[in-house]
């Protein structure tokens, strides 16, 4: 039980650091004209944030046992 | 030229497609292969979340507030990263009790509650019907949109259409066949519907490539990549502002907030999406790769949104054509009739998904929650007596669907038009979400109970009816505006809109804040102010303990039954067949085969029999059901209570257990510390006496066996005769000298000595030694330095102990010297406090491991040495004795082979 | 031809008196002052009886009486313990370590010569057989 106890505590983290990603005053740094890439700045940032997210997510998920 | 015929004929194709795959996939079920047994599988079916409202109306919501759409899907993914916390449990707590759906879940919860149940359900179907409703609007919108080409017209400005043109209600009509065919295959609601997960897997895949395919086509085939496109959107000042919604608006990061609060409830609490994430699953371990696979399906299906979304506001920047209809407008507009039908097939994928895994998950409950325990209660009905009810049920779940059905068909007519996609989707998000305290609470929480759950859920649908359904239907014209704009008989306070004067946030975020208020306040509040029932307190902790104890539900029963009592009861909801198969499989886990006389109706078969009900008909009826059949003597609460209790009183027992083992384990060391101290003692005791012997006997020896020789022979020569008498007098001292140094010890042991104490100069004690021994010096050839300070601090001793002490380290010095070269030093030296004698000699020295136990009595170091003159073993020990009576220390430093110092220090200052 | 004996003992007077009473009675006497002297002395003169004392220097009186038995060649020898220590627990372990016979010291010169005959001659017996 244990391993999926700290998987789970890894899970709730990152649930933690996603909110945080994604919500004032963290968004409204990028929340500011100018491009990246020919991107919004805003919309570049949460494509990114997210893309990173669901990244580490995968990683948590499929590392350790396949319990 | 897109006909009308051609584009229904398409639609009729895929939905045949469709059929196909589902009928295939039920076959191969059927057959023992399943093809939904796969991560990759159950994450496409999951995908089901993303509707025609996310096909059309994303970008819908994108052209009017930018990046507004996206909590939408980005709550979701924060909610999955909780998924291994949170649906693991719901998972194992479903699979373990058959749940049936989102109702059976919560009315299983707090004690199969049949009430609670029927709650969940009206909630959920009143809360679903605009989102289902938004599905025919979207369907029925792009076909009529699409017949129109290649001119671009708006659904609103076509007028009324004949009943034989309402497409609405076609598409209503035919997705009901379709889903009860689909749907009501197999009469166990608990069992896999594995064609439909096949079927909406599929049309996962279709809305996702048809959306891509209208992005990419928007995004490098109109315009040149992302940033031609973001550009151009720059160049216009009304746009411009778009690049950066969440500014200046007030509330901005409020709304987003509470939207992602909204869309993590609603992708674990749609019904839709409990059905296919919790019952459909076949497999736990599922969950590692959908956790990742299907928020990744919502980034993809988003990365275009707004690039269509601006590119549908630069190619219609007059406003004549509905955001919600980019997806489909942009392509006709450019005279792309094949990506066209593509778009409109896969928002017809998008919308078919939704409903018909909807409006199962829903007749489920209706059938299951609603309409059962309240026939099941009609014993006019005289239903117990009715030899088959497999029909009954089945017919009752098809009327659901297509009751449910033309609800939405009749939503849309009535509130439909008043608002955008995207709006609805949200009032039908708010409505699930007022599920969340209850099943969240219910699987961590053991005192939430079913009055508590009640009341939530009747607050927060209350204020969700009051805040979103009253507006919208007051919007439609149903209700007048005045309403919404004065409040209730003019109350500001009460404006459904601003209640208690509640302003600046979006109408989701407002009816969020106050219904989320009042679920949760009342939840908590009623479930602590009065205590659970047996049956209660049971489930809660089979809910919220699910990983501890595994199936555990068959504790709790204690009664009578029979066993064809209880076959028959099953064989009437679920038929002959499967009742036989399920006694079957029970009787071979037993050993025993079926129908067999000795299958015993008990607390566990009865709970079998339970389960299996109540993966037909759910837990409460299942509950009721058997509890006719079977004489239950009720438990008490204290009773269940002993009994839940029971494991943990065990850990506490055992806690105390290892207490008292620990607490008894540490009085036995001690007691063995005790003893081994005695026996230390004893054991010295007896090594003193054994050691004391010896070196008695030793002399002892040689002077009897002499005056034997001398006795017996007379004629021994003279020279002989004294070497002989020489020996006996030397053993004799030698004798003598042992008995005085016992009998000092003694004393000293006992604290009986005399000590004669005077100032001393341990100069001249030095000096003086060295001078009495300076004969034997010469005898051993032994050269002698002495390094003594002109003049040092008196100390307070006994002038003979310490005399006694120098003589005893020469000695020892002298006894250890190399026998040919040896050489002695002495030194004195003053320092703070104390002065400091060191003894060398270039002896063979001590081994570490001695340093310490040479000043044991009775040790000899004397072992390395073949002549031991004065080897009483004792000298060292007094030795130390004396040193550390008047305050001082004794040591030795030394290592094998170089020779060896021995120092002992006295303090300087007034000593005792 | 005189028997051979070797004393083995760390302590002067005690030797000095074994050596004399033995050389009385006609026997060759060799003097060992510890253990690994007392093997040593053993493998050079192959004495037939030895005088062994158990608390001596290097090599104490047990250590030399086992490795004596180890020999095959050395079976033969008789071993007399010598000890201070009179305890049961020692004698039991002197004679479980293949000494013919465990004598105490203090001991009477008398009896101890007369053990040494005895062994002596019994011990050429099967020499000689």
């Amino acid at each position: 039980m244990s391993e999926s106890e700290s998987k789970g505590q890894r899970f709730v983290a990152l649930c933690m650091l996603g909110m945080l990603l994604f919500n004032y005053p963290i968004l409204a740094l990028f929340n500011v004209s100018g491009t990246l890439f020919g991107v919004p700045v805003l919309y570049a940032y949460i494509f990114i944030a997210w893309a990173a997210l669901i990244a580490s997510m995968a990683f948590i998920a499929e590392s350790g046992g396949r319990q | 030229m897109l006909h009308e015929t051609a584009i229904v004929l398409t639609a009729f194709v895929y939905l045949g497609v469709l059929f196909a795959i589902a009928y295939y996939a039920d076959e191969r079920a059927d057959a023992g292969r399943s093809v939904i047994a796969s991560p990759y599988i159950y994450s496409l079916s999951l995908a089901v979340y993303a509707t025609a409202w996310t096909f059309y109306g994303s970008v819908g919501r994108a052209a009017s507030d930018g990046v507004g759409f996206l909590p939408i899907y980005i709550g979701p993914t924060l909610m999955i990263a909780l998924w291994w916390v949170v649906l693991r449990k719901i998972l194992r707590i479903s699979k373990q009790n058959r749940i049936t759906s989102l109702a059976d879940f919560i009315a299983s919860r707090y004690g199969k509650s049949a009430l609670l149940g029927g709650l969940v359900t009206v909630i959920a179907v009143i809360g679903i019907l605009p989102y289902i409703s938004l599905q025919l609007k979207a369907v029925s919108n792009s076909f009529t949109i699409l017949v129109q080409y290649p001119e671009i017209v708006m659904p609103a400005k076509i007028g009324v259409l004949a009943t034989r043109q309402d497409t609405a209600l076609w598409v209503a009509l035919i997705l009901a066949a379709f889903t009860i065919a689909f749907g009501t295959r197999h009469l166990d609601a608990a069992e896999h519907h594995q064609g439909m997960v096949a079927a909406i897997a599929f049309e996962s895949l279709v809305k996702l490539l048809a959306f891509l395919a209208v992005g990419v086509f928007v995004t490098f085939g109109i315009y040149d990549g992302f940033g031609d496109l973001f550009g151009r959107a720059a160049a216009v000042p009304k746009l411009r502002a778009m690049l950066t919604p969440l500014e200046g608006v007030a509330g901005g990061y409020a709304n987003w907030a509470w939207l992602t609060i909204l869309s993590m409830m609603a992708i674990m609490f749609l019904p839709r999406q409990f059905q296919v994430a919790v019952i459909e699953n076949v497999d736990e371990k599922h969950l590692n790769k959908a956790i990742w696979l299907f928020p990744l399906y919502m980034l993809a299906i988003n990365v275009f949104v707004l690039p269509i979304a601006f590119g549908g506001l630069l190619r219609f920047p007059d406003g004549s054509v509905d955001a919600d209809t980019f997806v489909l407008t942009l392509p006709m507009a450019e005279k792309r009739e094949l990506l066209a039908l593509l778009v409109f097939i896969g928002g017809l994928s998008a919308a078919t998904g939704m409903v018909i895994v909807e409006t199962i998950a829903l007749s489920t409950m209706v059938c299951n929650d609603l309409i059962m325990p309240v026939l099941l209660r009609l014993r006019r009905l005289r239903l117990n007596e009715r030899r088959d009810l497999t029909g009954l049920l089945l017919g009752i779940r098809r009327g659901a669907i297509v009751l449910i059905l033309l609800l939405g068909y009749l939503y849309y007519k009535l509130a439909g038009e008043a608002y955008a996609l995207v709006s609805i989707g949200l009032i039908s998000f708010a409505a699930v979400a007022q599920f969340a305290p209850a099943i969240l609470g219910g699987i961590f929480w053991k005192g939430g109970t079913r009055a508590g759950a009640l009341s939530g859920l009747l607050a927060g649908f209350a204020v969700w009816l009051y805040t979103l359904f009253l507006p919208a239907l007051a919007r439609s014209g149903w209700l007048p505006l005045g309403l919404l704009e004065h409040g209730p008989f003019g109350i500001e306070l009460l404006k459904p809109l601003q209640l208690l004067g509640l302003a600046g946030l979006d109408q989701i975020s407002h009816a969020m804040i106050w219904s989320m208020i009042a679920n949760v306040g009342a939840y908590f509040a009623v479930s602590l102010s009065a205590s659970p029932s047996a049956e209660e307190h049971r489930q809660a902790s089979l809910f919220v303990d699910v990983f501890r104890h595994e199936a555990g539900g068959a504790r709790f029963w204690r009664g009578t039954a029979s066993v064809p009592d209880l076959y028959s009861l099953l064989a009437r909801f679920l038929g002959t067949a499967t009742a036989d198969s399920a006694f079957g499989e029970y009787a071979s886990a037993k050993g025993l085969g079926w129908p067999d006389e000795r299958l015993v109706a008990d607390a566990e078969l009865v709970h079998y029999v339970e389960v299996q009900l109540a993966g037909a008909i759910g837990a409460a009826s299942a509950r009721v059901m058997v509890a006719a059949v079977a004489k239950e003597e009720a438990l008490s609460i204290d009773e269940v209570r002993e009994i839940l209790d029971e494991a943990s009183q065990v850990v506490v027992y055992s806690h105390k257990l290892e207490q008292k083992s620990r607490e008894l384990e540490a009085a036995t060391a001690e007691l063995r510390g005790a003893n081994e101290r005695l026996t230390e003692l004893d054991r010295l005791k007896d090594d003193f006496v054994s050691t004391v012997t010896h070196e008695l006997r030793t002399p002892l020896t040689s002077i009897r066996a002499i005056t034997e020789i001398l006795l017996d022979d007379p004629d021994v020569e003279v020279e002989q005769r004294k070497k002989f008498l020489g020996i006996i007098t030397k053993e004799a001292e030698r004798l003598s000298r042992l008995i005085n140094q016992v009998l000092d010890l003694a004393k000293i042991e006992s604290g009986k000595a005399d000590w004669v104490e005077t100032r001393v100069d341990m100069k001249e004690v030095i000096s003086d030694t060295l001078a009495a021994m300076d004969q034997l010096f010469r005898e051993k050839n032994i050269q002698v330095e002495a390094r003594l300070p002109e003049k040092v601090s008196t100390v307070t001793v006994d002038l003979d102990r310490m005399t006694q002490v120098m003589l005893n380290l020469l000695s020892n010095a002298v006894k250890f010297c190399d026998s040919a070269n040896g050489r002695v030093e002495i030194a004195l030296a003053e320092r703070e406090g104390f002065l400091s004698v060191d003894v060398r000699d270039n002896g063979r020295g001590i081994s570490p491991e001695d340093h310490e136990t040479i000043f044991n009595k009775f040790h000899q170091v004397g072992d390395t040495l073949t002549d031991k003159p004065h080897g009483s073993g004792l000298g060292l020990h007094i030795s130390r004795q004396i040193v550390e009576h008047f305050g001082g220390r004794m040591w030795v430093e030394s290592s094998l082979g170089g020779g060896a110092r021995f120092s002992f220090t006295l303090p300087t200052g007034a000593a005792t | 031809m005189s028997k051979k004996i070797l004393i083995a003992d760390d302590e002067p007077s005690i030797v000095a008196a074994l050596e004399f009473l033995l050389q009385r009675n006609g026997y060759e006497v060799h003097i060992a002052r510890d253990g690994e002297e007392a093997l040593r002395l053993v493998e050079s003169h192959n004495p037939d009886l030895v005088l062994l004392d158990v608390m001596m220097p290097i090599k104490s009186g047990y250590e030399v009486c086992m490795r004596m038995r180890e020999r095959e060649d050395w079976r033969h020898i008789k071993i007399i313990m010598l000890s201070a220590k009179g305890r049961d627990a020692e004698v039991a372990k002197g004679l479980s370590m293949g000494a013919d016979i465990y004598v105490t010291k203090p001991f009477s010169t008398r009896e101890l010569m007369a053990k040494i005959q005895a062994l002596l001659s019994q011990g050429s017996e099967p020499e000689s057989a």
